[in-house]
């Protein structure tokens, strides 16, 4: 008897937190929609006023716009590259440990570093990248300062940042597949192309997903990196989802319209995984 | 087929200097002169220690330092406490309800901050946290991941271990701390290795709750030295900040560096 209420004594500081701090936030998220305030001044209620002025917001559009950019770059680039040393490294090695832990470094240091780094990497003047290229008799590129660059130089930077995390996830991934599978193949006189189309990738299929979500997820969160490297600029063409709400809420204070923003990315987000998880799950029936 | 496996290590080494070198780069360019920061590829003429002398001297660095620690220790503790006793109630404990707080935690996961950061900061104002470490402590001491690692961990414990300590008459914290607790070593490890290293890692919300230098993280006080004016835009002092942020995470990444990366890989999660 006394054993059921120890269960709610145990739950209920969860319950306290998560009323607090997740469902009043999603509720008080639902008033503010349709509210303008700056948190001094009273509450004013604009009805749809913050909708409307999202519909045509060209800074919305263009936040969505980069973070589709970001996106179309980042998720090919860091399935490809992460696969790529995964299967380098899923087989008898030397070091192998030692690679993986090197890959994984990035993995591990705050986004504050790497941007701070990066932004010297991509210097047009003096940056290593740079230089690199002219050492090799190319030009000079204006990773950063080239509007039809930054967002792009951003996706390669975060690809090197997040790729070890993925390299090892994909890791696990093929040392799940069975052998015999291959040894089938084998006998049967399959190409490497075949195996890997026909037994490698659908038995990934779940792993590539996971990359898939989390990278989405990363894309609409992308934060520290536009705020250090650019402040959005050139053009707002780095402009985030997350830096535009920080904006509006905190350079602007307008509450009313910085949580329709959140709102509405939150929903796209939610959106956008389950059509991916839509779309995985016809492929894999294929 | 010799030839072969010089090429795979070959093309390793490869990925090992495009992934590690920009950080031995960055350590050697906040050791160098400032003059040679520009043309730097291996290593300075001399080292020396001006650039972090000079962050020391602008910003309040080891002040920082000292409430990350507080700040991450603190949350990462109360993930530990919290995530426990709930993940024990929803895997030993019947109760009613228990599945519907099971589902409420699920969703929690998949709800995008984007949508509740706002009214979190407005509750934050009307509570009067802002700049103060309640802002950066309690908002993170439950965390649904924690919650879920712990139930899933604490299922596969034998219910004779549990049984036989009721019957010492263990009441159920002690069954929890003294009794499994030390059984479920891995999973504190893993949740306490990401919980810490997320909030040694955050800015976004410090920027947001904490105005005031003496309160702020470290990744937030540097983040805005680096945007700022008053790194005056030397770089060898930006990285030399960048270098101190990096140190403790990195120090801790090369003696459990195995633990982080099983850690972050049974999650498959991150930020």
């Amino acid at each position: 008897m006394t054993r059921r209420y120890t269960g709610y004594g145990f739950v209920l500081p969860y319950v306290v937190h998560f009323l607090l701090f997740v469902a009043f936030p999603v509720g008080f998220s639902l008033v503010l929609v349709f509210h303008r305030w700056n948190i001094i001044a009273p509450m004013e209620f604009v009805g749809l006023h913050n909708f409307h002025r999202l519909a045509n917001d060209a800074l919305f559009f263009r936040a969505l716009g980069n973070t589709l950019i970001f996106l179309l770059i980042h998720i090919p680039l860091q399935i490809v590259v992460a696969l790529f040393f995964a299967e380098l490294l899923n087989r008898q090695l030397r070091l192998r440990g030692f690679f993986r832990a090197a890959y994984f470094l990035p993995v591990i240091v705050s986004g504050v570093v790497v941007t701070i780094l990066w932004q010297r990497l991509f210097s047009y003047d003096s940056g290593l990248l740079n230089r690199l290229l002219v050492a090799i008799g190319l030009g000079k590129v204006g990773w950063l300062v080239d509007p039809d660059l930054a967002m792009p130089s951003i996706a390669l930077m975060a690809t090197w940042k997040n790729v070890g995390l993925y390299i090892v996830l994909f890791l696990v991934g093929l040392q799940s597949v069975p052998a015999q599978l291959y040894e089938a193949a084998d006998l049967e006189g399959a190409t490497a192309w075949q195996k890997f189309r026909h037994i490698t990738l659908p038995m990934i299929n779940p792993t590539i997903f996971l990359v898939v979500v989390l990278s989405t997820i990363g894309g609409f969160s992308l934060f520290i990196e536009p705020y250090i490297l650019t402040g959005g600029g050139p053009l707002n063409r780095t402009l985030s989802a997350v830096l535009y709400i920080y904006k509006e809420g905190f350079f602007f204070y307008h509450m009313g319209y910085a949580a329709t923003l959140g709102f509405f990315f939150a929903l796209l987000i939610m959106l956008v995984v389950v059509i991916q998880k839509k779309l995985v799950e016809r492929e894999v029936t294929i | 087929m010799g030839s072969r496996k010089w090429m795979i290590y070959l093309v390793l080494i490869a990925g090992v200097i495009v992934f590690t070198y920009p950080f031995f780069w960055m350590v050697m360019a906040s050791l160098a002169p400032e003059k040679e920061i520009e043309s730097l590829v291996l290593l300075p003429s001399r080292m020396s220690l001006h650039s972090y002398q000079q962050v020391v001297e602008k910003i309040p660095i080891f002040r920082a330092l000292l409430n990350s620690l507080l700040v991450s220790a603190a949350v990462t503790a109360g993930v530990l406490v919290f995530g426990s006793m709930v993940g024990y109630a929803l895997s030993r404990l019947r109760f009613r309800g228990r599945n519907l707080i099971f589902y409420v935690i699920l969703f929690t996961m998949t709800l995008p901050f984007q949508i509740t950061l706002i009214p979190q900061y407005i509750l934050m104002v009307k509570f009067g946290w802002v700049d103060t470490y309640l802002a950066l402590i309690v908002p993170y001491i439950m965390n649904a991941f924690g919650i879920i690692m712990f139930r899933q961990f604490f299922m596969s414990i034998p219910q004779d271990l549990i049984d036989a300590a009721r019957i010492d008459g263990c009441g159920d914290l002690q069954i929890l701390f003294r009794i499994l607790w030390p059984n479920a070593v891995p999973a504190l490890v893993t949740v306490g290795i990401i919980t810490f290293m997320n909030t040694w890692n955050e800015v976004l919300w410090p920027l947001i709750v904490i105005r005031v230098e003496e309160l702020m993280t470290m990744p937030q006080l540097i983040a805005l030295f680096a945007v700022g004016g008053r790194a005056e835009a030397q770089l060898g002092v930006k990285l030399a900040a960048a270098t101190m942020l990096a140190l403790p995470i990195v120090l801790a990444y090369l003696f459990f560096q195995r633990y982080f990366i099983e850690s972050m890989a049974t999650t498959g999660l991150k930020e």
